[in-house]
């Protein structure tokens, strides 16, 4: 019963596989312009030195060098007007666009990672509100979006299809992870066409302007020094999490737990992915542990049922660090606990495409353009919860779009274009 | 049960009920259904020696509280797997439920009960298309629930933007997060917990009742349920409503505990199944017991808060799921066969086949 | 109707019955597969369309390049679903195992060529194991598909979720430039190692023994055992090989990436979107029958859909909605032709009549 193995078709499989080793080995890069060539600029020698560790285990996130610089940057000057913080920067080395000039509006090609969550569906419709306004000043033609849903490998395709089909005057690219788009990333720099890398940075520093606030490890100084003056040597705070291996909110807790272990305060932190019931119950159970005296996060999503979970179990309401959602605002108002709301600046969705309005005109820009990072303290709170008022809670107070067209009505109705 | 399957006189009990209390309850122990129960007791035990307040009542009753919604959402998963399919769309109905209540209700409190309404309209619906695209359009039940995950997940998102406006008045939220007040020793009963008991004696009543007994039966062969004159297409379709409709239920538990975020719920059809598994549910349909499938959503949370106190770091959480559901099944496969006889032809971890009348093992004589 | 004892010449009733009996079989075989690639061509036309009012044109060298490079890691991906599920077993810990795959592979590698090999092996090796150990759990200890790879695919996220908190090593140059690389800049060399694949598995299905047997345990365990084949040592194949195809597509998506991620699994929900493209392509989701031609036109399908989708700027959250939507219509297409019609072998509703030349057929 044994059946005949045909020999032709296993020939033909066998030839398949030799044709794709041939032309791995030898057939040119489409994306390159030489032909033939290996022109990358990847040496035998030298592999990824700050990201990833020669031996497997933990990559350390904690950079004594940049913790440093952003301690620094938190008190620094400014460039620009503060009442339009999203063009503000910290003065530093800058680029000569001279070249990119330009009198024609251009196409500006956007790879998104995604609008999965409250704080990049603020940001999206508060730059799409900017291109609306940048459109009708004959900046900008129109802006073709790809949204890669979270997935590297799909903003990888977005990246390349932008650059083989998009025919685009410049690039902006929101990557979704650090190490990995780096490479797409750089093909987009040798077109020579402008890139404005903003968010999460990658590690080539090949973009025209890499656009982002100051950063995860002030924010975790920040919001860890508020704890500690507030809470006593011996107090624990419950530290939530929302994903293991994001690097912007990696370096918040990497600061964060420095400056806890260094003032005697005990932390203990969890990954909860944002989910409220996950929230509530680990904040139930360490009650039911002992007393927490303060709750840390590294983002503000899922705030409110924090506080809830206190509220439930009847302890006395902790002191706290959320962020400018609205949704924590006003439950920081409304029970008035000792708090602070860090901000990542959700203003800085308007900066790329005024960048692009700068770049195009030939104006210098800053190679790295650090954006203002204010936490939001008690006493502003109020101003920010009155001019929100009607915004749905998870918009961000610090969106920097009151004065685009169209203000309050698109925020409020959050349609997303 | 290995029993004489002689007709019975009038008079005479079968063998699955003779022997007093004690005695059926030893024999349901020993099955997977019934183990189950003692792994919950032994986790209770293991989470209040690790953290003794854990057992004071009013700790405990709010532990049940909060595990209410689960229950509920691995009860209406069990209707479905028992009658030999799965529902992979219960995350999207929390996430619509959830949805409905932030943006519908908003702050109006006349409209609470509309809302209401309108959820428990949407679960039937939903649990109508995923019952009909399976006995109707023969998709497997596995691709047409992956499909209304997918559809109405997508929907729900693009509808809202993303997230819901807000949370709901505060009296809606009492359902999912408040209780009756004063209560001696418990000091708190929340409504979660009647809830869950209510369901829990409804769902123990239908599944005593012909349409329970056909569901199972349905499960177990779906050709010979449907020559015994069941509409097997209805039967399923029903239990894939009250899949849908459970997982309302739990939506709205949820929005009272935890608020609208749009990650409530995501997730929760593959913790139902789990639960379901752990309670000894066979998947193929056929076997298992509805409260043990209530009994497995609590083994999970139980196991859960006790990795809590005992410091595991929360990243190792999938790890011990993983290795606990793998146990359960595998005990539970040779538990079941073990205690039949004589020995079914097909193991009874056989995959799931899909509700069309040529299933494999009805074609080879084995009837 | 019941066989009867007599010997009765053949009328013409039971003529047409078995002329009617035998080609059904045969064409409703041909007709999933053909009818996947029909509705392939619907999308294909539709999006040539949609493309061109978008000013584009969808058989431009970026858009092919585009869609076959989407095709190359759901592919191999789902050639493996296809081999465990026709056994009758599901596999939904492929994101994870991919995701393990990367990291370790680019932990080997550290950026030089010359650990490539090792790298190499290594990483297929584990997978190697994370298969042979999820076939056993299927086939020796009769745990559901569903679950042990669930179980699997959780442990392995565990370890993950504890031991990298994000990227890690470094894939090789070589690596990398097989990434990029393709012939002409029309077809990606991950397609062709994709199709390659995909040639190999098809061979090995129609025409080993092992495939035979897949077939068979897929189509009914219990009369596999009963007919001498030995049922655990397909199954634990049909894992080992899902397994180790996973990796191979986690190397594509390493030479894409350049280093390794232990989220990158996840973030393409490979487990759900292989099982769908899967049974889209015609493979029952029961097990024992089916082919990896209909997997491979199913994820054509997703394919060029999602590349309509980005070229349409649809909004993301619609996409999933198109998708579901899809996957139901399309494989409702045909699920009630392929299933309701396919002839019992063994059945009561054909005249069975000794010594009539139907018993032959029916083998």
């Amino acid at each position: 019963m044994r059946p005949k193995i045909h020999r032709a078709p296993i020939a033909v499989a066998s030839a398949l596989l030799l044709g794709v080793f041939a032309t791995a080995c030898s057939t040119e890069d489409p994306t390159d312009g030489d032909t033939g060539s290996d022109n990358t600029s990847e040496t035998s020698e030298s592999p990824d030195a700050s990201e990833s560790p020669e031996e497997g285990g933990e990559q350390e996130w904690f950079d004594q060098a940049v913790y440093d610089e952003q301690y620094e940057q938190r008190s620094a000057t400014f460039e620009g007007d503060p009442e339009t913080p999203y063009l503000q920067y910290i003065d530093g080395e800058m680029t000569d666009t001279a070249d990119y000039k330009s009198n024609k509006p251009g196409k500006a090609c956007f790879a998104n990672a995604s609008i999965g969550n409250p704080w990049r569906q603020t940001g999206w419709i508060t730059m799409n509100q900017q291109l609306k306004d940048l459109q009708d000043k004959g900046v900008i033609s129109e802006m073709e979006t790809r949204d890669a849903g979270d997935d590297d490998n799909t903003q990888i395709a977005d990246i390349d299809y932008f650059i083989s089909e998009g025919n685009c005057d410049a690039f902006i690219i929101s990557p979704n992870s650090t190490a990995a788009m780096t490479d797409a990333v750089e093909r987009a720099c040798e077109t020579g066409k402008p890139v404005v890398v903003f968010d999460r940075g990658v590690q080539t520093d090949c973009a025209t302007t890499f656009i982002h606030p100051i950063g995860g490890f002030a924010w975790g100084i920040d919001t860890a020094e508020f704890l500690v003056d507030n809470l006593e040597e011996g107090d624990k705070v419950v530290a939530l999490r929302i994903l293991p291996g994001v690097d912007v909110l990696e370096q918040r807790w990497a600061a964060a737990e420095k400056i806890f272990d260094e003032n005697g305060i005990e932390a203990v932190d969890f990954f909860t992915g944002a989910d409220p019931t996950e929230i509530k119950t680990f904040i139930t159970d360490e009650l039911n542990k002992g007393e927490i005296q303060g709750v840390w996060m590294d983002a503000g999503d899922g705030a409110v049922a924090a506080i809830e979970a206190f509220q439930d179990f009847g302890a006395d309401l902790p002191v706290m660090t959320g962020e400018d959602e609205m949704s924590f605002l006003r439950k920081w108002e409304e029970t008035g606990l000792t708090g602070l709301a860090p901000v990542y600046s959700n203003f800085q969705w308007r900066t790329p495409l005024l960048a692009l309005e700068k770049i195009w005109a030939g104006e210098e820009v800053p190679k790295e353009w650090v954006l203002p990072q204010t936490p939001i303290t008690e006493d502003e709170r109020a101003d920010y919860i009155e001019a929100n008022d009607g915004m749905p809670d998870g918009h961000y107070a610090k969106f920097g779009g009151e004065d685009l067209v169209g203000y309050p009505e698109v925020w409020q109705e959050r349609q997303i274009p | 049960m290995s029993a004489t399957t002689t007709t019975a006189a009038p008079g005479r009990s079968l063998p699955a009920t003779e022997g007093s209390l004690v005695q059926r309850a030893l024999r349901g122990a020993v099955t997977p259904g019934g183990a189950v129960f003692i792994l919950v007791a032994i986790l209770f035990l293991a989470v209040v020696a690790a953290n003794p307040s854990f057992g004071e009542p009013p700790q405990l009753i709010r532990f049940i509280g909060r595990t209410a919604p689960i229950a509920i959402a691995a009860m209406g998963q069990y209707y479905v797997i028992v009658s030999g399919e799965f529902d992979l769309s219960m995350g999207a109905v929390i996430a619509t439920q959830v949805v409905i209540a932030g943006n519908y209700i908003g702050q109006d409190e006349g409209r609470v009960l509309p809302a209401l309404v309108l959820m428990v309209a949407i679960g039937a619906v939903v649990g109508l298309v995923n019952g009909l695209g399976t006995t109707l359009l023969k998709v497997p039940s596995f691709i047409v629930t992956l499909g209304t995950m997918l559809a109405l997940g997508g929907l729900v998102r693009f509808l809202t933007g993303g997230a819901a406006t807000g949370n709901p008045v505060d009296s809606f939220r009492e359902i999912g997060r408040g209780g009756i007040q004063d209560v001696p020793v418990l000091e708190v009963l929340p409504y979660p917990v009647i809830i869950l008991v209510v369901i829990m004696i409804g769902g123990v009543l239908l599944m005593r009742s012909p349409f329970g007994r056909t569901i199972v039966a349905t499960g177990d062969n779906p050709d010979a349920a449907g020559l015994a004159g069941a509409h097997v297409w209805w039967v399923k379709t029903r239990a894939f409503m009250l899949s849908s409709l459970s997982a309302t239920v739990a939506g709205i538990l949820l929005v009272g505990y935890a608020g609208v975020h749009p990650s409530v719920g995501s997730g929760y059809e593959f913790t139902a199944i789990t639960a379901v598994v752990l309670g000894g549910v066979v998947l193929g349909g056929g076997r298992g017991w509805l409260l043990s499938a209530a009994a497995g959503a609590f083994a999970l949370e139980l196991l859960f808060s006790f990795l809590n106190f005992q410091e595991v770091e929360s990243t190792w959480r999938p790890t011990v799921q993983g290795v606990i559901i793998i146990l359960a099944v595998a005990a539970a496969g040779r538990a079941w066969s073990f205690g039949r006889r004589p020995s079914r032809t097909s193991p009874p971890a056989a995959p799931a086949p899909p509700s069309t009348p040529a299933r494999p093992g009805t074609e080879t004589g084995e009837n | 109707m019941s066989a009867t004892a007599a010997k009765v010449p053949e009328t013409e009733e039971s003529v047409r019955r078995r002329r009617a009996a035998r080609p059904k079989d045969a064409k409703r075989r041909l007709g999933s597969t053909a009818l996947i690639y029909l509705v392939l061509a619907g999308v294909v036309v539709a999006s040539v369309v949609l493309t061109a009012v978008e000013g584009r044109n969808f058989f431009s060298q970026g858009n092919i390049w585009a869609v076959l490079t989407a095709m190359s890691v759901l592919g191999l991906i789902a050639i493996g679903q296809t081999l465990v599920i026709l056994v009758g077993s599901l596999d939904l810990s492929v994101p994870y195992v991919v995701s393990l795959a990367t990291v370790i592979a680019a932990g080997g590698m550290k950026g030089l060529d010359g650990n490539i090999p090792a790298a190499l092996v290594n990483t297929l090796a584990v997978c190697a194991v994370i298969g042979l150990v999820m076939g056993l759990l299927v086939s020796v200890l009769h745990v559901h598909g569903f679950i042990a790879s669930l179980g699997i695919g959780l442990i392995v996220s565990g370890y993950l979720g504890t031991n990298y908190q994000g990227s890690h090593g470094s894939a090789a140059p070589d690596l990398r430039l097989l990434g990029r690389s393709g012939i002409a800049g029309w077809i990606p060399t991950a397609f062709l190692i994709m199709l390659a694949g995909a040639v190999l598995v098809t061979l090995m299905l129609r025409y080993t023994r092992l495939g035979h047997h897949l077939y068979a345990i897929g189509g009914n365990r219990e009369v596999a055992r009963m007919s001498g084949v030995r049922t655990v040592m397909p199954v634990v194949a049909a894992h080992v090989l899902c397994s180790v195809l996973a990796g191979v597509a986690a190397l594509l998506l390493l030479s894409r990436t350049g280093v390794g991620s232990p989220t990158i699994g996840s973030q393409g929900r490979y487990d759900l979107l292989s099982i769908a493209a899967v049974v889209l392509g015609g493979t029952l989701l029961a097990g024992g029958k089916g082919s990896v031609i209909g997997t491979i036109g199913g994820v054509a399908i997703f394919a060029v859909l999602d590349n309509v989708m980005g070229v349409m700027q649809v909004n993301p959250f619609l996409k999933d909605f198109v998708r579901g939507l899809v996957i139901v219509l399309a494989v409702a297409v045909y699920a009630r032709r392929s299933v309701v019609r396919r002839p019992p072998r063994f059945g009561a509703t054909r005249t069975v009549l000794p010594g009539s030349s139907t018993q032959q057929e029916s083998a």
